[in-house]
């Protein structure tokens, strides 16, 4: 798959960054705002759609590591499953870090707030983690599609897709 | 007001949704598509439900969308012409 113009490499160039800092954001106030886990790794999954779209599979390939996906995926869910394991001392998923201090365990103010991000224990932990996991995986399904199409294509030639 | 509003995006979703199966030509099916996605997650945003609305966004709008195009550029391009059409 060759790249796209320079216009259309420019604008996702672009475009893209706003795209995964929007995502991050969505994940990181999982707890607060709308939306959490899933959807901000959706968002941020679309950032490398957005960028193997317009620069094409074998530039991509070059930059990024399938490995890399895998380590992420399964770094999520082994947060998670630990995170639902570690407070099994009461039940299954035990909220134990919150309102113990230290690492989101700080408590929640009473009245309209701007929203305290250092809150609710171990759903801000799941949230991360949950994210961490859809963006390696949808990301994964992204470059697998991505090598699965015309491999012989050789290289500088004019595209010949349906899109032209 | 509002529900000029509400009656507009609806009408938007089933003309966008005819206008998938309208096409001929799949890019611009495949772009009616996310048209209809995006309309169906500010559908979402208007009965109160934020969270699916940015589900639907991110993965109909976004995702759904590069992999139809993805799947777009491994084919080839061939037309085929019926009888008496120019």
């Amino acid at each position: 798959m060759n790249p796209l113009s320079v216009v259309a490499r420019t604008v996702c160039n672009l475009f893209a960054w706003f795209l995964a800092v929007f995502g991050i954001y969505v994940i990181v106030h999982g707890h607060l705002t709308p939306g959490g886990g899933f959807q901000g790794g959706a968002v941020v999954a679309t950032f490398m759609a957005f960028l193997l779209v317009a620069h094409g599979g074998r530039k991509m390939q070059s930059w990024v590591r399938k490995e890399l996906f895998t380590l992420m995926e399964c770094v999520g869910l082994t947060i998670f499953i630990s995170a639902g394991l570690l407070g099994m001392s009461n039940t299954f998923f035990f909220n134990f870090l919150a309102k113990a201090g230290g690492l989101f365990g700080s408590t929640v103010p009473l009245g309209p707030n701007p929203g305290a991000l250092n809150t609710s224990g171990t759903i801000a932990l799941m949230n991360l983690s949950v994210g961490l996991e859809v963006v390696g995986g949808l990301s994964m399904i992204l470059l697998y599609m991505f090598s699965g199409v015309h491999p012989e294509e050789p290289f500088g030639r004019e595209e010949t897709g349906h899109d032209r | 007001m509002i529900e000029v509003l509400h009656l507009s995006i609806l009408v938007t979703i089933v003309v966008s949704g005819f206008l998938t199966i309208w096409f001929r030509n799949l890019l611009s099916s495949v772009i009616s598509l996310a048209v209809l996605s995006l309309f169906i997650s500010l559908e979402f945003f208007y009965m109160q439900a934020p969270d699916v609305a940015i589900a639907e966004a991110g993965i109909g709008a976004g995702l759904s969308t590069a992999i139809y195009i993805i799947a777009l550029r491994a084919c080839g391009r061939k037309q085929f012409r019926k009888e008496g059409e120019r």
